[in-house]
């Protein structure tokens, strides 16, 4: 007998099953959508050159391999926070942010789910937006927070529904926590204009919520760094001292080295040092302290002027072969003959399109042509290349005429 | 604005951070740290293991690897090569096929996904009220890891007997019996931290007879394996003996000192099961757990650690070096016992060579400790820690003095 004959099966995950799904897969000209993954034009994995040189760098000062702080690297963590709030925020200047180093950006939400749960007393509720990234929910729900919606993407235009997100926003009770996707949304690729950022800003505040910004593609938006971070900033500056999950895996390429950060702005310095000293409390039972080795690559980029600089040229070099991407895709869909609308796929920004595909016809795309995408119709535009986004056209032409 | 956060209390340091962080600041040059766990070398510097230089640079070098992401449950070839470390190469519970791991962020990762994975699954479902056992003393993370995960009910089991400073093996068996059935212990492969007291195997083979008949889990921390004799397959006797008996077990493995590799955070949770299908069903929900965790674990210390558990030359380096730090505390703790018998310091002191591993419990009480703090400049844990790695050639007899100095002057 066993003490775990009542375990029952876990489903896999959502996303990281499909990959999985993909590698069994024999067909030569399947195609892996699924994962948010930056692929080269040759549907590589891109190791970034700043990240190279970083890595040499790093390697000729010969440095040990003592613990980190409970909360990570203090070079890391205040480039993290100045690259989200800007140079000359403020708030770093005035000391009333925290940032700590995390898990890159699961583990940043973990902690922050975590901190919420614990010292948010007067609300359990989390309002995500319809949709969201599949991820959020079991984390908020592990840590014991109830999770919410607010309309937000409209499958009749596969665009922004402005007026569903304000009606609902509205009526969210004072204090709970609103998840807003800093840029990039994930799954659909549809952001807010300005305009409308600064609307929805106001009506948060109005409702007196605790804005929780999820930022994990940072620079793959827009193809700049300060652009994408724009509503952060703005909402900073209206008053909204909010708390900021930030992710380093998609636009610096670190996905496997775990590189992430938490902010929460707080009132003043002293405010953050006893928000500080109970996310270490939080931090420690979990994994102690943070890993090295992509934190650092990061700092060294990040602090170092002409690896900065190469870098914000490869995001940009990043977002820019999606946005070709994006218009390839389209164009041979016209040239299959579709005649439905995909102007979507252009007006999307960054590595996600919701294609607007419904389940069975993402099932029959990946049973017949080896295409591997989540059942929500989202792919990852960095799985297309211009040597397979003919075939994807086929594809898609071929499931939805 | 009221503030969201106006009423959060600021929260007392980690302690061991803390002594290191006082340490810092202390201007005495004589001052002496022997605090925090990490191996030191006889000048007092932090040891980046030979083999691991080898390997990095070899990583560096191969331009065929990436960045991207491991799969959620880590590097196979790190998984499967660090359980055979634990259980040994011939296994015959790996044979069978019914060993998995769980590559987690250092040994308090691997804690805490098997922590998260009992309470949700085990003796029920989400049974918060299973009690956890862990030692007296113990390694003060190990409480807040399960009450964290959500266990309600942490409970100690005598260990360390202050009196004859050593182990308490009756009143350890004792609460053994006395358990609840199904009770969850936290048992220390070796190298018990802090007391440096481990059981022989003549009471490890009793310890386990009892959890066998009380149906009693079995949860193995094996943070130093290799440090306690200077020989990992020495080391890990009780862990293979645990199997042999047919135990279903956890075992949360480090490489943060084995290995020096801190701050890389390499751990590994190794999980005996009865069967292969066990295992896969097992494997599955740590999945989900470790999903909403962390997602995926960090690659390059995980691949460090691989390549070298899987290149013999590489392979019979790291045995080397992980001697030759496990010797050198062998030599301070002949050192230290000998000057303090030389120096005629009240009290008995053959347990420092009796210890095994890092640490070693002094018996230093409280006042004797802040003694050594504040007028000595020596840092140690309140408990009387010791961590022998602090001790050099050079400050050796500094140390020894002062604790003649203490004992003499404070009771």
């Amino acid at each position: 007998s066993s003490w775990w004959s009542e375990v029952q099966m876990g489903p896999p995950d959502p996303i990281l099953g499909v990959s999985e799904a993909y590698k069994r897969d024999t067909n030569p000209k399947k195609m892996n959508l699924g994962v948010g993954a930056y692929r080269d034009d040759q549907g590589k994995p891109y190791v970034l050159s700043c990240v190279r040189k970083a890595e040499a760098q790093i390697a000729a000062k010969k440095l040990d391999k003592e613990y980190l702080a409970i909360g990570g690297l203090g070079d890391f963590t205040k480039a993290c926070a100045k690259l989200a709030l800007g140079d000359n925020n403020e708030v770093i200047k005035s000391g009333r942010n925290i940032t700590v180093q995390t898990i890159s950006g699961t583990g940043s939400l973990r902690i922050g789910a975590n901190f919420l749960s614990r010292f948010h007393t007067e609300a359990r509720d989390v309002y995500l937006p319809k949709p969201s990234w599949g991820n959020h929910t079991p984390i908020f729900r592990d840590a014991g927070m109830q999770l919410k919606a607010y309309t937000y993407y409209d499958p009749k235009t596969c665009g922004f529904d402005f007026q569903g997100a304000l009606n609902d926003i509205s009526k969210i009770p004072e204090k709970s926590i609103i998840m807003l996707h800093a840029c990039a949304h994930n799954p659909t690729g549809v952001d807010p204009r300005p305009e409308q950022w600064k609307e929805i800003a106001n009506l948060v505040k109005k409702r007196n919520l605790l804005v929780f910004f999820d930022m994990a593609y940072q620079g793959f938006a827009s193809g700049d760094i300060d652009r994408d971070a724009w509503a952060v900033r703005y909402f900073i500056e209206q008053g909204h001292n909010i708390v900021l999950s930030q992710s380093f895996a998609k636009n610096m390429g670190l996905y496997g080295e775990r590189v992430g950060g938490f902010t929460v702005v707080c009132k003043d310095a002293e405010e953050a040092k006893r928000v500080e000293s109970q996310l270490k409390i939080l931090i420690r039972p979990i994994y102690s302290n943070p890993p090295m080795n992509g934190a650092r690559i990061a700092a060294t980029i990040l602090n170092t002027p002409d690896l900065y600089k190469e870098w914000l040229g490869e995001v940009h070099g990043m977002a820019n072969r999606i946005i070709t991407m994006r218009e390839l895709l389209v164009a041979n869909l016209k040239k299959e003959g579709s005649t439905q609308n995909w102007q979507h796929v252009i007006d999307q920004i960054g590595m996600f399109c919701f294609t607007g595909l419904k389940p069975e016809q993402v099932a029959r795309l990946t049973k017949e042509f080896s295409v591997y995408m989540t059942k929500d119709g989202r792919i990852s535009m960095a799985g297309v290349t211009s040597g397979n986004v003919g075939y994807l056209a086929q594809g898609i032409h071929a499931v939805t005429k | 604005i009221m503030s969201l956060f106006g009423e959060v209390p600021q929260a007392t340091p980690v302690a061991v951070f803390k002594l290191s962080n006082d340490f810092k600041e202390d201007a005495n040059p004589k001052k002496v740290n022997l605090g925090v766990g990490a191996y030191r070398t006889d000048e007092g510097q932090p040891w980046v293991l030979p083999v691991v230089k080898k390997v990095e640079k070899i990583i560096v070098a191969d331009n065929s690897l990436n960045h991207e992401y491991l799969a959620i449950l880590g590097l196979p070839e790190f998984r499967s090569s660090a359980s055979k470390i634990a259980l040994g190469e011939d296994s015959p519970a790996i044979q069978e096929n019914r060993v998995g791991a769980v590559q987690c962020l250092g040994g308090t990762g691997a804690l805490k996904m098997g922590a998260e994975f009992l309470r949700r699954w085990y003796n029920g479902n989400d049974n918060t009220k299973t009690p956890v056992y862990v030692s007296a003393p113990t390694w003060e993370n190990h409480n807040a890891v399960f009450a964290n995960a959500g266990f309600e009910d942490i409970r100690p089991y005598k260990y360390w007997d202050a009196e004859k400073r050593g182990l308490d093996l009756d009143g350890f068996l004792g609460d053994l019996e006395s358990a609840p059935k199904h009770s969850i212990f936290v048992l220390h492969a070796c190298a018990h931290n802090p007391t440096g007291t481990d059981p022989t195997h003549v009471e490890w083979m009793q310890v386990a007879e009892v959890m066998k008949r009380r149906k009693l889990f079995v949860f193995f921390d094996s943070a130093y394996q290799g440090f306690a004799s200077g020989c990992l397959d020495k080391d890990a006797w009780a862990v293979r003996y645990f199997v042999t008996q047919g135990f279903e077990m956890f075992c949360a493995q480090s490489f943060s000192k084995n290995f020096g590799l801190y701050n890389e955070r390499v751990g590994n949770l190794t999980i005996v099961a009865r069967d292969s299908d066990n295992l896969k069903r097992v494997l599955s929900q740590m999945e989900k757990i470790v999903r909403v965790t962390w997602s995926n674990p960090p690659s390059q210390g995980a691949r460090l650690v691989a390549i070298t558990l899987n290149t013999p030359e590489l392979f019979a380096e790291w045995w080397d070096n992980v001697k030759t730090m496990a010797d050198r505390v062998l030599l301070m703790r002949a050192s230290l016992q000998a000057k303090l018998q030389a120096l005629e310091t009240p009290g008995t002191w053959d347990h420092i060579t009796q210890q095994i591993g890092m640490f070693s419990f002094t018996g230093l009480n409280p006042k004797q400790v802040e003694y050594m703090i504040k007028e000595r400049s020596i840092y140690l844990m309140a408990s009387g820690r010791i961590n022998m790695c602090g001790l050099t050639t050079k400050n050796i007899d500094y140390v020894a003095e002062s604790i003649h100095e203490t004992v003499v002057n404070v009771q």
